[in-house]
């Protein structure tokens, strides 16, 4: 008898719940800021939920597409807030 | 499964740790869809980018630790990655957000911050 | 290829070395000398691009004021919660302040921006051009003296005792 299962279970309907609410936001999203935002929470919530498989599967390979895809998620939630700021991503 | 061969004390911990961080995220993604505006909706994930993923990562640490007999803190990385850099696209969302909407007055009559300076 | 300053890029070139040996979470010689020239050539060729130097001091300071800004960052996400499920009353209070300051280091300012805006609740916003206010946005704005209370004596304070 171990509770891990089930709080892993519960966790990923969590997580499940939580991109679905982010996925509305940025559906939906008046401004184009809002829609930024559901995508840099989408990164991150689905961030969680990989590590979340890395933990039930006992691997640790998931733990490298986690830091993957934290790195990416960034470099994109940023270069695309820049663009709304400025109109230009590099700028001479 | 492969979980199941851990102590009670790894299981206890890292279960509480996760169903923790499963709560925090979901409120603050569900803040996302109950907040008014998008000044307010910038705090709703800042939840779960600190304190939820903190359990999340600290019941990964437990478990591995606890799998492999060996202190393991790889997920250290992420934690530094994500503090460093998650302020850095809420500021830049921020200022983006004061920028598009200067001179049309907020959301309830009152006056939106002044783009000054350039932090 | 400018002066050549040791301090700060020794402890630059320290952090990047750790970390690789934290991110291949091993010992072994082969990744030790791999991570050694990895870190000295990336800590050379970016000595040009780092503006100015910071001298930071006070280490004790620093880790206290870790631990405060963890604890703050743990009450906060609980604050937060109650707001976004409370009533809609509760929800919509959210505003802009301002608040006066007086620290000045470029590294003290940044990490304060990373501070205010990793706690939930608050977003920093902006700082006047001639750097005596800064803007920030709560979520939560019911009295603003204990919002300048709070940043004045919990982060600002300490933030000037390490960086200036």
């Amino acid at each position: 008898m171990t509770l891990l299962p089930w709080a892993i279970f519960f966790a990923l309907i969590a997580f499940a719940l939580a991109m679905i609410c982010a996925a509305i936001r940025l559906l939906r999203g008046p401004s184009a800021e809002d829609r930024v935002l559901a995508l840099d929470t989408l990164y991150v919530n689905c961030m969680m939920t990989v590590l979340t498989l890395g933990i039930q599967l006992g691997s640790r390979f998931y733990f490298d597409i986690a830091v993957l895809i934290a790195l990416f998620g960034f470099v994109g939630s940023a270069a695309m807030a820049k663009f709304l700021l400025r109109g230009e991503v590099i700028e001479p | 499964m492969t979980v199941t061969e851990i102590p009670l004390w790894a299981d206890l911990a890292a279960s509480l740790l996760l169903v923790a961080g499963g709560i925090l995220t979901l409120i603050g993604s569900a803040g996302l869809l109950r907040l008014p505006d998008l000044f307010a909706r910038m705090h709703g994930p800042t939840m779960g980018n600190t304190l939820g993923l903190g359990c999340v990562l600290l019941a990964s640490i437990v478990v591995a630790s606890a799998l492999a007999h060996r202190f393991v803190f790889q997920e250290l990385i992420i934690a530094l990655f994500v503090v460093a850099t998650s302020p850095v696209t809420s500021i830049l969302l921020m200022r983006a957000g004061i920028y598009r909407r200067r001179g049309d007055g907020g959301t309830d009559g009152k006056v939106v911050a002044p783009l000054d300076g350039n932090a | 290829m400018k002066r050549w300053r040791w301090p700060s890029l020794t402890l630059f070139t320290v952090t990047l070395f750790l970390l690789w040996l934290l991110l291949n979470d091993t010992l072994a010689p082969g990744q030790v000398v791999l991570g050694l020239v990895l870190t000295i050539v990336v800590a050379l060729s970016t000595a040009a691009m780092r503006p100015l130097r910071s001298r930071p001091h006070h280490l004790l300071a620093a880790v206290r004021l870790f631990f405060i800004v963890l604890f703050d960052i743990a009450r906060s996400n609980i604050v937060v919660a109650g707001v976004i499920l409370g009533s809609v009353k509760r929800r919509s209070n959210s505003g802009f302040m301002k608040i006066p300051i007086d620290l000045r280091d470029p590294y003290g300012l940044a990490t304060l921006a990373c501070i205010i805006t990793a706690t939930p609740g608050t977003v920093w916003a902006g700082l006047s051009p001639d750097g005596h206010a800064l803007t920030i946005h709560v979520l939560d704005l019911q009295d603003e003296e204990t919002w300048i209370r709070t940043i004045k004596h919990r982060y600002e304070r300490p933030l000037m005792e390490i960086f200036e």
